[in-house]
């Protein structure tokens, strides 16, 4: 068990390192730089003692590992966009907004989600169970933006109910988290459907209907339960994506949250920013498939880790 | 004799069941799965036939007539620039349909070898594969690809290249655990045992057995891809202007949205049916390909 998480966390060390590297190295191939001259006419003078501060003035590799010994001692350096604050209390500005939605976005759309999947599945092949069915396919395959547009049509434009966009009234949080909630939504109610028909189907079902137990006993005690399990792997790792990753959500809304951030970011150039956004999401998504592993052991003792990864 | 052998060619010849035939007819039972083909023969159509069916460029600006109601000079009405909205759409058809075919052939051309390679191999070779699989795993989804067009710079080819760059994958994954699954099966034992090479039992018993998933998952990927486009797209880092784009046209779209609401509906309807298109010949060739799902 050990081992074993230590083998994990080794090589989830190996792949944020990776990660960092070429990140580091694709920034900085392009010809050009955050404080080229169309941008910013300085002086030569100026320009190079700007270069000097930020770093940028030393070899790519000299200043990447530089980068990775101040981001070992939690320094992030400074974003170019906004010189007065570090990019750990940017990032901890901007992900604010992201994270108040997906907050609210991961509480609604995983009960919800478990809840439509429940429904279904004890009312199997019935109109409920098609009408879910159907919802979790649109939730699924259509675009995020695309059903942004759709609500913005309908209660903005016509209705006139809601703003079009925006951020801090109660009222623009609505339809950004409606919109938002609704793919993980879909995919938990898929899952979670399907597990429970499995589940339904199994013996030991079978078994506590010949026992005479109550139907609601059969459902809370024994095919929720077993339900739940498969549920974990594919929950866990929509976790990080959810908190990282609502670009497309805040651009239709405006809303001033990481995502934009880092659009905007990469257009400027901002090194120092980009790294950092993209080694939290690597950070997250690695954290929480090791948490998601070690929870199915614990729920499920029939699973047994060893050293090796399939 | 001769009489005997007249009768035997009497009784209707039985049509030989294979997976394949199956499989078609589970899938044309199904209605969406059928739906969703049409759809998608659409689309194709569309994207071949552009310049033909198109009532004009999809670079044709007439700037006296923009942002225009639909109308019968103008079917689906007029962007901010005056060009015709439904040639744009079916030109964005070709766009669409070239991203995601060719993210999929970037795809499977990296991941169907690699998978193979690791699967049937093992050793130190699947060692490295994994590490591989491992760090492009971890790289976030859509930041990256992002971070990719920020460098390329916006363009057909790039989209291609910057989606394209994680998205074998999931191939190689599933090539490689089909085939470690697949490999110690009896029937490859005992091909194995008669004699059979490498080469024929690649070809004859493993490859065959490993298709089905492989196939569900090309049919998904494409419509993964086309989402994946029209998402750079619409945050303005996908395709160049005046090439048309679905995404692109969403995007332009939302600025106007208050006064011109009709432009926000055509290219929004217009992803959702390719998507559901695609998704429902997926899950249709799912249930048609999986042996071990009976469906209910």
């Amino acid at each position: 068990m050990v081992r074993y998480i230590l083998g994990r966390i080794g090589g989830l060390l190996f792949a944020f390192l990776v990660v960092s590297i070429i990140t580091f190295s694709l920034m900085h191939a392009v010809p050009g730089g955050p404080f080229d001259e169309f941008k910013q006419p300085l002086p030569p003078a100026a320009k190079a003692n700007i270069l000097r501060k930020y770093g940028l003035d030393k070899p790519v590799w000299q200043q990447y590992l530089l980068y990775m010994w101040h981001a070992a001692h939690f320094d992030f350096g400074i974003p170019f966009s906004s010189p007065t604050e570090t990019v750990i209390s940017l990032i901890a500005r901007v992900w604010q907004p992201t994270l108040q939605l997906a907050a609210v976005v991961i509480l609604l759309s995983y009960s919800m989600g478990f809840l439509l999947g429940t429904v279904a599945a004890i009312k199997h092949n019935t109109w409920i169970d098609q009408v879910v069915t159907a919802f979790a396919t649109l939730g699924f395959a259509v675009p995020n933006f695309v059903v942004a547009v759709w609500l913005i049509l309908i209660f903005s434009v016509t209705l006139h109910w809601l703003p079009t966009g925006g951020w801090g009234t109660p009222r623009q949080f609505i339809l950004p988290t409606i919109v938002y909630a609704l793919p993980p939504m879909a995919l938990v109610a898929r899952y979670t459907r399907v597990n429970m028909l499995e589940s339904l189907r199994a013996d030991y079902i079978r078994t506590a209907r010949a026992k005479g137990l109550t139907e609601p006993v059969i459902i809370g005690r024994h095919v929720l339960k077993n339900a739940l399990i498969p549920l974990i792997t594919v929950l866990g790792p929509q976790i990080p994506n959810i908190a990282t990753g609502s670009i497309f959500i805040e651009a239709a809304f405006r809303i001033p949250g990481l995502g934009r951030y880092y659009v905007t970011a990469t257009f400027t150039r901002d090194y120092p920013m980009i790294m950092a956004t993209i080694l939290l999401a690597a950070f997250l998504w690695g954290f929480t498939f090791l948490i998601t592993d070690l929870l199915y052991t614990v729920i499920d003792p029939r699973v047994r880790l060893t050293g090796g990864r399939n | 004799m001769a009489a005997t052998e007249a009768a035997l060619n009497q009784v209707p010849q039985l049509k030989q069941r294979t997976l394949m035939r199956d499989a078609m007819r589970s899938f044309f039972k199904n209605r969406l799965a059928t739906a969703g083909l049409v759809v998608i023969l659409i689309f194709i159509f569309m994207a071949i036939f552009a310049d033909l069916i198109a009532p004009t460029p999809y670079y044709k600006s007439v700037l006296s007539e923009s942002l225009q109601f639909p109308s019968w000079r103008h079917l689906l009405g007029t962007d901010a620039v005056g060009r015709d909205f439904l040639s744009r759409l079916i030109y964005g058809a070709r766009t669409s349909l070239t991203v995601g075919f060719s993210v999929e052939a970037i795809a499977f051309a990296i991941g169907l070898p690699l998978g193979a390679l690791a699967g049937l191999r093992g050793g130190w070779v699947d060692f490295i594969v994994v590490r591989f699989l491992e760090v492009f795993t971890a790289f976030p989804s859509f930041l990256f690809p992002i971070f990719i067009m920020s460098i390329l710079g916006n363009g057909l080819s790039n989209v291609i290249l910057a989606i394209g760059i994680t998205s074998w994958i999931d191939v190689c994954r599933l090539t490689r655990g089909q085939l470690i699954a697949l490999r110690e099966r009896e029937f490859v034992v005992a091909a194995r045992s008669y004699g059979s090479d490498d080469w024929r039992v690649i070809v004859r018993h493993l490859l065959p057995h490993a298709l089905p998933p492989l196939i569900i998952m090309l049919a998904l990927g494409i419509p993964t891809a086309i989402f994946a486009e029209a998402g750079l797209s619409f945050l303005g880092v996908g395709i160049n202007d005046p090439i048309p784009s679905w995404g692109k046209m969403v995007a332009e779209s939302i600025g106007y949205i208050r006064v011109y609401w009709y432009l926000g509906i055509f290219p929004t309807l217009t992803i959702a049916l390719a998507m559901l298109g695609f998704n429902f010949v997926g899950d249709g060739l799912r249930d048609a390909l999986d042996p071990t799902m009976y469906n209910d």
